[in-house]
């Protein structure tokens, strides 16, 4: 299937980028790495007027050390933060999830901040931002604002970026030493996550100290486990010490029904994978 | 002519692992997909279809498609009415069997989402599909009818002019036909004194998603209109363009170039193929239609689709007395090409390797408003193996017994074969006990049901399940006397021909058509073989009408049974003739001359000559036999007198998270009888990809439709195939016991694989949970369905009919 | 129309194409590289999978504009101008890797940038490596074996005779 026609901005700077998207406003689509934005033209679901291709704006790109965080360019690929050495001492959970993200190729184009910014609720990197306390840079005409996870994605593909805006960082605070895992369950492995989850922990001899749990596609958005990240604290990580923290999970969350399972069978699952992800989690850390 | 052979002798070519011709190009790039022609001035074609699964089209408004930029003409289907033919069906299964009538492009009414209503040709793709955008047509919108179970209520007609949505009844009856005993009896004295297992079983509608999308090019300039397309059946498809369009069948040329998988799914006439070569032949010049994967997935015709009743009536001993089967099976909203032919392929098999001594069958097609169904790999004997070997686990499961035990104690021995089976076949050669114990061995069955025990009782999260699939099929479809009884509109014969060049280079010529199978190889091997010249010197020419002339094409396991033979015949027919030739070169007496490995020698002397030689002097002409016509080609036409029965024992053994219901593939192991292998690296390829076909429907795919008629699982986002990791090594192995129905003794393997491994997984994961009290499961075992199962809920919950929008602008059903 | 230039197996290419245009369309349709295939329309099947800048990625989910500059090869350059095959190659016929060998151009490029990144996988590493490649034909058995196969050749530690009897 082909594309409807569009017209094509490739900008090296962020102004530029910004100052087109400011003339053009709701007929202006960005591309990132263009992963999930190809097939929506393709299948002609979304027809902008104008394609903005953040592709040649260089600053958009890497990951740097911030002190008390690490700074990640909203054009870095997935498989760039799956191998990056910042991230994994640091974040590993990003790592982690990111290595689970489509596929090869997919993760050659697809970047953290266009997988973010597209805020499909199965996206694996929602979550794990969410569960690594990320903070989303903005900019706008009038300069950059920083969002907290917990406020950045609003709905199902909706964030708080404005339509005259980028997502151009995702800052995330260090969590040097932390185990991390994320479990994802599909029924073939091209597939969206059915259920997953993010899930960070620190700890030691057995016991954890500290959780960070996020749920992928068990409501519109990622969802925090917060309920079962405070009953965390202090457990110990085995089976039985975490099981009635994970059937926590679930709590207070709609998940899809669909031909790969009901929401009744998503909540069944939220609350095991969630005790395995911690389980596995603190296994690292 | 030399007198001493110093030629190195040819080692024999069948058995032999030989690497395929075909791959280099395939490997490099160099390829001939239909999609990748170009010709001079060639148009690209777009379909509008009907968002609606039943509607009366009431107004198209083609005229602003037009006016677009770089269109050259658009066409609607009252403007094609009157040339552009209809689809047919080839199998009327009964004399009154109900069909509607299908044009390619919808007239007045669309009966399934996805129809052809409208087609926008312009000079490029890209532009096509942006003025098809343009087209506006309204619709007066009915209701659909879906479910099959509701179709046969006739409450929502699929066609309402037909009065109801019953197309056909089937029957065929062991008393009636003389080949067993009453069935109804059976089941009531097992009733009374002995064990009825009765069941429904659903087989899920699948896809054939072969990997390369259909295209199909229409050339109409030349004496002949020539149409590539991306088919399995390049003769059929000629034959049935001139059947309904009027063009003399000597004015169309169909070229099959390379062909990416069928499985069945291009064991089709298609509405695009129709409708290109009416707009070719009304525009008159070339026009290029590729569909996408989602007109692919939606339109394409898709397979399986049955309720299955099946009654099995037995001793208390556990020996089987009779079968009786009813399947209600969705045709879709057409009759396509086999359409309820493919359902009573099954009629013969469900009796399968057993003994029944009654049994009946009836298939009831009824028409629902979804696309139409026809062949899948296996057509109608995988939904019968499926069903038998699904019931006979339960008939061991209610007696205690280990599956295969009641499988040995009710199959035909093989001191009994040839036998004649209650649905009246006669099955030649096989060895089911050989072959089971070959496959428990290579298993390791009694360490894995240890296994299983232990963590049974062990209470493990993850249980083990073994599955056992004894399976059997026809394959070469098919006789045509037998195709003439069922009234097939054609007959089952293959052809091929042998020309002997000038250079001692071999062209054969075949009938079948492979899209994938690699018969450029496999059948120079057996050319090789027979006229004792080197592979390398075999050309294997094929998918061209215009090359081979005659040939019924590849489906049903027949290429190699029946074109194999053809090919054989040929040959032997070229050997034949030379050998004439031969004598008179070496001025020898005929009867005197005898022919083996290439070379022709005069009995009691050192005279010889090889057939290359002969096949010069053929050429040449110079010193030629009186009265013998300078030729030494040859072609044969092989028509066989019956099926030939592949067999085997297919092991699987799954794991099974019981927090989850996730299914996780163990191992798996087969030994089949396929009859003499001529390529084993082949044919090991085309069990692999059988076998996970087969357990691709057990536990992964679904074709589902909304409630309005839409298919929800319209791209590989949904419709899920596997991957590689997804799957895991097979051990498969053969158990030969040779054909006697063709002289090579082949039997067929392109579909044994997929007939055999759906129940053999189905088995598999309700044996891992049948201690708790988990009897069914219906496919595809999702994991909530595993899961609800063992929650004691049944295993059964319909699917949810709505996918996740990944994509933004997809409806949200959240 | 936007004027792009790029490096197409080792040539240096340049065309005015629409902005809608995947690389895919433009190799196919503008160079005639039809090796490289189209299997689907959610770049889930990986047939059109090609290396951008050294990289594998599925081109039908590229815009042919956002490879300007940019270095592509695809499956046709990857044999020697001596007709050689490339190792990859040689193990998918040798290990008989394909069927109707719709998925190969991009289940071989795939393999190749798989083996640059890790020259000596596992099975498991293998089969997950090639998770955005389908293939309806030969179940992946044989791909599989193909993967380890070229594996073997690449580090000198097998011969071209042994691949499907190994």
């Amino acid at each position: 299937m082909i594309p409807a026609q569009f017209d094509y901005v490739a900008p090296s700077t962020l102004e530029e980028a910004l100052a087109a998207l400011g003339e053009h406003g709701d007929d202006a689509k960005i591309i990132a790495g263009g992963q999930s934005l190809l097939p929506v033209l393709r299948m002609r679901l979304n027809a902008p007027e104008l394609v903005i291709d953040l592709g040649r704006i260089d600053s958009l790109r890497g990951v740097r050390d911030d002190g008390d965080a690490l700074v990640i360019g909203a054009m870095t690929t997935h498989s760039d933060v799956v191998t990056d050495s910042l991230v994994r001492e640091h974040a590993l959970l990003l790592s982690k999830a990111a290595a689970e993200v489509a596929d090869n190729q997919i993760r050659h184009r697809g970047t953290f901040g266009g997988s973010v910014a597209h805020a499909d609720p199965a996206g694996d990197m929602g979550s794990a931002a969410l569960a690594m306390d990320a903070e989303f840079v903005i900019a706008g005409a009038g300069g950059t604002r920083t969002v907290p996870a917990t406020d950045f994605f609003v709905d199902l593909f909706e964030t708080a970026i404005g339509e005259d805006e980028i997502l151009t960082e995702i800052r995330v605070p260090k969590k040097t030493g932390w185990g991390a895992h994320y479990e994802k369950f599909v029924r073939v492995a091209h597939q969206w996550p059915i259920v997953a989850v993010a899930a960070t922990v620190n700890g030691s001899g057995g016991t954890i100290s500290e959780a960070r749990v996020a749920l992928t596609n068990m409501g519109s958005t990622p969802l925090r486990a917060s309920a079962t990240e405070s009953a965390l604290a202090g457990a110990s990580a085995t089976e039985d010490g975490v099981r009635a923290a994970a059937d926590a999970a679930a709590e207070g969350t709609s998940p899809p029904s669909d031909l790969n399972g009901s929401a009744e069978y998503r909540w069944h699952l939220a609350t095991v994978l969630t005790r395995r992800a911690v389980l596995k989690a603190a296994d690292g850390a | 002519m030399t007198a001493v052979d110093d030629r190195p002798t040819l080692s024999p070519e069948i058995g032999r692992d030989r690497r395929r011709k075909e791959d280099q190009r395939l490997i490099t790039g160099r390829t001939r997909w239909t999609d990748n022609l170009a010709l001079p001035g060639m148009l690209h074609m777009a379909i509008v279809r009907s968002p609606y699964a039943h509607a009366r089209i009431t107004s198209i408004d083609l005229e602003a498609a037009d006016k677009a930029i770089n269109i050259y003409d658009v066409f609607d289907g009252k403007k094609l009415q009157d040339s552009m033919g209809v689809m047919i069906n080839a199998w009327p299964i009964t004399p009154d069997q109900k069909a509607p009538t299908h044009y390619p492009l919808a007239v007045d009414r669309v009966t399934f989402a996805g129809e052809a209503v409208a087609v926008v040709v312009a000079r490029s793709a890209a532009e096509a599909r942006d003025a098809a955008e343009l087209v506006d047509i309204e619709y007066e919108v009915l209701p659909p009818v879906l479910d099959i179970k509701e179709a046969l209520k006739d409450e929502v007609l699929a066609h309402p002019d037909l009065g109801t949505n019953k197309s056909a009844l089937w029957q065929f009856d062991s008393a009636a036909a003389g080949t067993g005993g009453n069935v109804d009896e059976a089941i009531e004295k097992a009733r009374s004194d002995g064990i009825v297992i009765e069941r429904e079983l659903i087989q899920q509608r699948l896809i054939p998603a072969f990997m390369e999308p259909r295209s199909v090019v229409v050339d109409p300039v030349g004496e002949q209109i020539t149409m590539w397309t991306a088919t399995q059946i390049p003769h059929i498809v000629k034959f049935a363009l001139a059947a309904t369009t009027g063009v003399p069948e000597s004015k169309i040329r169909v070229i099959a170039p390379d062909v990416g998988g069928g499985f069945g799914g291009k064991l089709a006439l298609t509405p695009e193929e129709w409708i290109t070569f009416a707009v070719a032949r009304h525009i008159g010049k070339p026009i290029k239609f590729t569909e996408t994967r989602s007109e692919s997935m939606a339109t394409g015709h898709h397979g399986r689709a049955q309720v299955q009743h099946i009654t099995l009536a037995a001793e208390k001993d556990g020996t089987v007395t009779g079968l009786k089967v009813h399947l209600d099976a969705d045709l879709g909203s057409y009759v396509a090409l086999l359409g309820g032919g493919t359902p009573v392929l099954g009629a013969f098999m469900f009796n399968a390797i057993y003994k029944f001594p009654a049994y009946q069958f009836n298939c009831q097609t009824v028409f629902t408003n979804r696309t139409w169904t026809d062949a899948y790999r296996g057509a109608g004997r995988p939904e019968a193996t499926f069903a038998i070997e699904r019931v006979m686990d339960d008939l061991a499961a209610e007696l205690g017994v280990d599956p295969l035990e009641i499988r040995e104690k009710n199959w035909i021995k093989n001191t009994e074969f040839p036998f004649t089976t209650v649905s009246g076949l006669q099955y030649d050669t096989g060895n089911y006990e050989v072959a089971t114990e070959k496959a428990k061995a290579a298993f390791g069955y009694d360490e894995l049901r240890a296994e299983q025990k232990e963590r049974r009782d062990r209470g493990d999260r993850v249980q083990l399940g073994i599955g056992v699939s004894t399976f059997t099929e026809m394959c070469g479809l098919a006789p045509s006397r037998i195709l003439g009884a069922l009234s097939y509109g054609a007959g089952g014969w293959e052809h091929a021909e042998i020309r002997m060049l000038a250079t001692g280079k071999v062209e054969v010529v075949i009938g079948v058509s492979p899209h994938g199978q690699g018969h450029e190889t496999a059948f120079s091997q057996i050319v090789a073989d027979r006229l004792g010249v080197p592979f390398e010197d075999v050309e294997v020419l094929h998918g061209d009408t215009q090359v081979s002339a005659r040939g019924l094409d590849t489906y049903g396991s027949r290429s190699l049974v029946l074109g194999g033979e053809a090919v054989v015949r040929a040959a032997d027919k070229v050997i034949e003739k030379a050998k004439v030739v031969a004598a008179h070169l070496m001025e020898a007496n005929v009867d005197d001359v005898q022919f083996a490995n290439g070379r022709y020698t005069v009995a009691g002397t050192d005279q010889g000559i090889g057939i290359a030689e002969v096949a010069l002097a053929t050429f040449t002409a110079h010193n030629f036999p009186e009265g013998f016509e300078p030729n030494i080609d040859s072609e044969a036409t092989f028509d066989a007198v019956t099926f030939s029965f592949p067999h085997g024992t297919h092991l699987c053994a799954t794991e099974v998270d019981t927090e989850t219901g996730q299914v996780k593939l163990r191992k798996y192991v087969c030994v089949d009888d396929i009859g003499t292998v001529i390529n084993p690296l082949i044919a090991t390829g085309q069990m692999h990809g059988g076998l996970v076909q087969g357990i691709s429907q057990a536990l992964w795919e679904e074709a589902v439709h909304d409630e309005q008629g839409n298919l929800v699982s319209g791209s590989f986002v949904d419709y899920l195939l596997p991957t590689a990791a997804d799957l895991i090594n097979f051990d498969v192995g053969h158990a030969v016991n040779p054909s006697t129905t063709n002289s090579l003794g082949t039997k067929g393997v392109g579909e044994a694989g997929t007939i055999a491994s759906t129940p053999a997984v189905v088995n598999s994961v309700v044996d891992a949970v049948r201690h708790r009290g988990v009897t069914d499961i219906v496919m595809p075992l999702t994991p909530e369905r595993v899961w609800t199962a063992l929650q004691g809920s049944g295993g059964g919950a319909a699917t949810v009919e709505a996918a996740e929008p990944h994509f933004e602008g997809q409806e949200d059903n959240r | 129309m936007t004027k792009i230039s790029l490096r197409v197996d080792q040539e240096n290419v340049s065309d005015d194409v629409e902005p809608r245009m995947l690389l895919v369309q433009y190799l196919r349709e503008r160079l005639g590289k039809t090796g490289t295939v189209i299997g689907c329309d959610t770049s889930n099947c990986g047939a059109c999978t090609v290396h951008l800048n050294g990289r594998s990625v599925k081109s039908c989910n590229v815009l042919a504009v956002q490879a300007d500059g940019a270095t592509v090869d695809t499956i046709e350059r990857l044999a020697s101008d001596d007709g050689t095959l490339h190792p990859v190659q040689e193990a998918f016929r040798e290990c008989h890797g394909l069927q109707c060998g719709f998925c190969t151009p991009g289940m071989i490029m795939q393999t190749v940038d798989l083996l640059n990144e890790n020259p000596n996988p596992t099975e498991e590493e293998v089969r997950v490596g090639l998770e955005g490649n389908l293939c309806r034909c030969t179940g992946y058995h044989n791909i599989v074996k193909s993967v380890l196969y070229a594996a073997q050749l690449q580090q000198g530690v097998a011969t071209e005779t042994e691949g499907a009897n190994a």
